[in-house]
């Protein structure tokens, strides 16, 4: 069965944008931890120059106070970054992926949409922030779980796969990120109980704790949760993770349906996994840990680049430079 | 059968349908006898619980996404088709009688839709008048002298009924280009499965499901391949009728495409896929002529496909509907329908028009300009519900404004009584009052023609309002037809 590009596309979106939520999600609740230490509402901050939104959010609002923030990737609809915007966006997607997608799948979005619409900020005061946090994780784990109990197993889960899992990766990268946005590198804290308690919560917002502890029962340095957060093998959100499922989704789809396109894509995402493979965590905070995440950032835009030019038929920019999603 | 009727106090003791014709009562003279145990269990039920089920099945259909788009300013709305859940009931002898109008009106104006568009000899006979064909702005000269698979034009069909106040089905409208509304069909009858499953139990209703297999089976019959590439194509997500475009591709498990999918090369039709262009024989578009092609039609239209006309007319690919069959859903030309069925088939109307005087004939129109403040008078002309005058309602400026209009121009005008749509118990805010109806059944034609056994009950929901349109408060009901033989 031949699957359109424009659904590819589509599909490819809807996937990235319900894991882009989920981590959002994840996100606004680390920086609700972050605010009730002692460095209190100025962390709030950080979660803007995260997403490089600081233009836009200062064009409608004057302080990056806790409440600003939180309407601003919650609910406000200009926003392309905040919740409402990509719950939104994941179910134009849906809309026009109904004759594709289950039943189920499709109610589900909707409802979650309509629900997070009726939504306001009162809900969100911050004394409930974590509690919504947690509601809008939950919705899109149920999604997760819809998906794979009901989307059938043709192109489209690949490219759901290939969507989900650059979104996460980047997502990975984001998060780990705010530590650096949140704590600007200051030698002294490194090794305090702040600091710690800061790279726990880093590391339990991505559901990682427990399994870090296993893999390194004793110390928790930058060094370690950085490493593992990028590099392990076992935990499922971890950059090396995700690029290696891209890379056998990438692999597999491309011979079990004959896709003449996408060895460009594949080559991209070959380097980059081999180039995550070969680079030691001490290395890489040496070098600096920001820089590094930019870097794979861009790395998995231009691999979004080359699949969207060979599958969704998206023409390669000629003169013009065009910005791509 | 006979069935104890509800207690005095019941459900139903207080409804009074009036002088109109009830759909789940009959009239006063002629009890509906098959809808006795549905009216019995109805009865029997408490008014609070019966709103609970009412409001539980408009959430399901909001959060299900069966709504369609209302666009205000800036936003668009998800708006669902109200539901009322008492459901309209045809027994199994008035369907039968309906199936039978329903397709001896679709032959005929398939037959007149290939005349008109070959030898015209309704045209030469003069039993329709040459330049309400020609002349018509949905007339496609690009289709003459072309042959289209089986001689079919309108593959599916939408007639719209209503029922007089005799109980008589009469035919108010065809819509031969692009009739909608089959997917609410579908889906309120599984909106009542789930919320009145005991109202339906061992009642005999006749399934409508199999809708999609059957316009799936016409498509493949008129494609040029065998094992063809079938599609539907939809104007897009903005649409306001995208929810039923999305439920016939998936109901024919096809590709739901848009314009932009599909591109012609050499006279052939492909679509763009993951893995490069693939080719499509057959293709439902659910698109009006105009914008179908911008080469050929409408420049301006983003939606169609360039060259589409010229791979139709060389034979590569299928359209259902055919180009063209607007011109046999004109207004003008619907006077001209039981003629026609009598020139091309030789019988009279199974199922009559409403009666209709078409003013370009002496008699006509003095009988119109006599009984004036009686009758609907409709220009013929392209604006549709432009200009009429319901002489019930009109001044007598405005009357003698419509007299001298029909004076100076009679071939422009037809005029209709009022007609008294039938009524079918409704909830509503209080109690289950009337409200009138119509009747929408679908036809589908490949090799030959299927109606499916129900089709759109339209519910005006504003109490004594005749107009069932979804844009002016109407909603929909099921429609049952009954199995046939004793139930």
């Amino acid at each position: 069965m031949n699957l359109l590009s424009r659904y590819a596309e589509c599909i490819f979106w809807m996937a990235r944008y319900m894991e882009r939520a989920e981590n959002l999600a994840r996100i606004l609740d680390v920086h609700e931890t972050f605010a009730r230490d002692t460095r209190g509402a100025t962390n709030w901050f950080s979660i803007v120059q995260l997403n490089a939104d600081e233009k836009d959010f200062f064009s409608r609002h004057d302080r990056p106070t806790a409440e600003a923030v939180i309407h601003y990737y919650m609910f406000d609809p200009q926003n392309r970054n905040s919740l409402l915007s990509m719950l939104r966006m994941a179910r134009e997607n849906a809309r026009t992926l109904r004759p594709w997608i289950s039943t189920e799948m499709w109610t589900q979005i909707n409802v979650f949409h309509n629900k997070l619409l009726e939504m306001s900020v009162k809900d969100v005061a911050a004394q409930n922030l974590s509690k919504v946090c947690t509601w809008i994780k939950e919705e899109c784990q149920t999604h997760t779980g819809i998906t794979e109990g009901t989307f059938y197993r043709d192109q489209g889960w690949y490219f759901y796969q290939m969507g989900k899992y650059i979104e996460r990766a980047d997502q990975t990268t984001r998060l780990l990120d705010i530590k650096y946005h949140t704590l600007l590198p200051s030698p002294l804290d490194v090794g305090s109980t702040l600091d710690v308690s800061q790279w726990t919560t880093v590391l339990r917002c991505t559901a990682g704790y427990h399994a870090f502890r296993r893999v390194y029962p004793r110390g928790m340095s930058p060094t370690t949760v950085a490493g593992f957060m990028l590099f392990n093998e076992g935990f499922p959100r971890s950059v090396v993770m995700c690029v290696r499922q891209i890379d056998g989704v990438l692999t597999r789809i491309r011979s079990r349906y004959d896709l003449r396109g996408g060895s460009a894509a594949m080559e991209r995402v070959d380097e980059l996994l081999a180039a995550l493979l070969s680079r030691p965590i001490d290395a890489v905070l040496r070098d600096g840990l920001h820089e590094y995440l930019d870097w794979i950032q861009l790395q998995l835009s231009v691999v979004t680049t080359e699949i969207a030019q060979a599958f969704f038929g998206v023409q390669p920019p000629l003169a013009v430079q065009s910005q791509s999603q | 059968m006979s069935v104890p009727e509800g207690k005095p106090s019941d459900l139903l003791s207080s409804y009074n349908p009036g002088l109109y014709f009830d759909e789940l009562f009959g009239a006063m003279d002629l009890p509906a006898e098959h809808t006795a145990l549905i009216r019995q269990r109805l009865a029997a039920l408490d008014f609070d619980e019966l709103r609970r089920r009412a409001q539980d099945a408009e959430r399901e259909l909001y959060n299900l996404g069966i709504t369609f788009i209302v666009y205000s300013d800036k936003d668009a709305v998800d708006r669902i088709l109200p539901f009322d859940i008492i459901p309209r009931v045809i027994s199994a002898p008035e369907w039968k009688h309906l199936e039978a109008g329903v397709t001896q009106r679709v032959a005929a104006l398939n037959l007149f839709l290939h005349d008109i568009y070959h030898d015209q000899k309704i045209l030469k006979d003069g039993v329709i008048p040459r330049d309400l064909v020609e002349g018509n702005h949905n007339f496609r000269p690009q289709m003459i002298g072309l042959d289209v698979p089986f001689n079919t034009y309108i593959h599916i069909m939408g007639t719209d009924l209503v029922r007089d106040r005799h109980g008589t089905f009469r035919v108010l409208e065809d819509n031969g280009r692009v009739p909608s509304g089959v997917s609410y069909v579908v889906e309120n009858r599984h909106m009542m499965q789930r919320v009145f499953p005991d109202l339906m139990q061992d009642i005999g209703i006749r399934p409508v499901d199999n809708y999609g297999h059957k316009l799936l089976d016409a498509m493949v019959e008129i494609a040029p391949v065998d094992d063809p590439q079938v599609v539907l194509l939809s104007p897009g997500t903005y649409n306001s009728a995208y929810f039923e475009h999305i439920f016939l591709a998936r109901e024919m498990g096809v590709p739901l495409v848009e314009g932009r999918d599909l591109v012609v090369d050499n006279d052939r039709v492909f679509m763009k896929t993951t893995n490069g262009l693939a080719p499509v024989h057959s293709i439902y578009r659910r698109l009006d002529d105009a914008f179908l092609d911008p080469k050929a039609f409408n420049p301006d239209s983003l939606l169609g496909v360039p060259g589409i006309l010229e791979a139709y007319r060389k034979g590569n690919v299928a359209l259902a509907n055919a180009i063209g069959t607007g011109v046999a859903d004109d207004k003008a030309v619907y006077c001209y329908v039981p003629r026609m069925i009598k020139y091309y088939l030789d019988q009279d109307p199974i199922i009559p028009n409403v009666d209709t005087r078409i003013c370009r004939e002496a008699d006509a129109l003095q009988y119109t300009l006599d009984n004036l403040a009686d009758l609907v008078v409709k220009p013929v002309g392209e604006a549709g519900g432009y200009g009429i005058t319901i002489g019930p309602r009109a001044s007598k400026a405005e009357l003698e404004d419509c007299r001298a209009k029909l004076l100076a121009d009679p071939s422009n005008y037809i005029s209709q009584p009022v007609v008294d749509l039938s009524v079918c118990p409704t909830v509503c805010d209080d109690a289950i009052e009337p409200r009138h109806v119509d009747l929408r059944p679908f036809a589908i034609t490949g090799k030959s023609t299927w109606v499916l056994p129900g089709g759109l009950s339209r519910v005006a929901l504003k109490k004594g309002t005749l107009i069932v349109n979804s844009s002016q408060g109407g909603g929909s009901k099921d429609t049952w037809v009954l199995e046939g033989g004793a139930a």
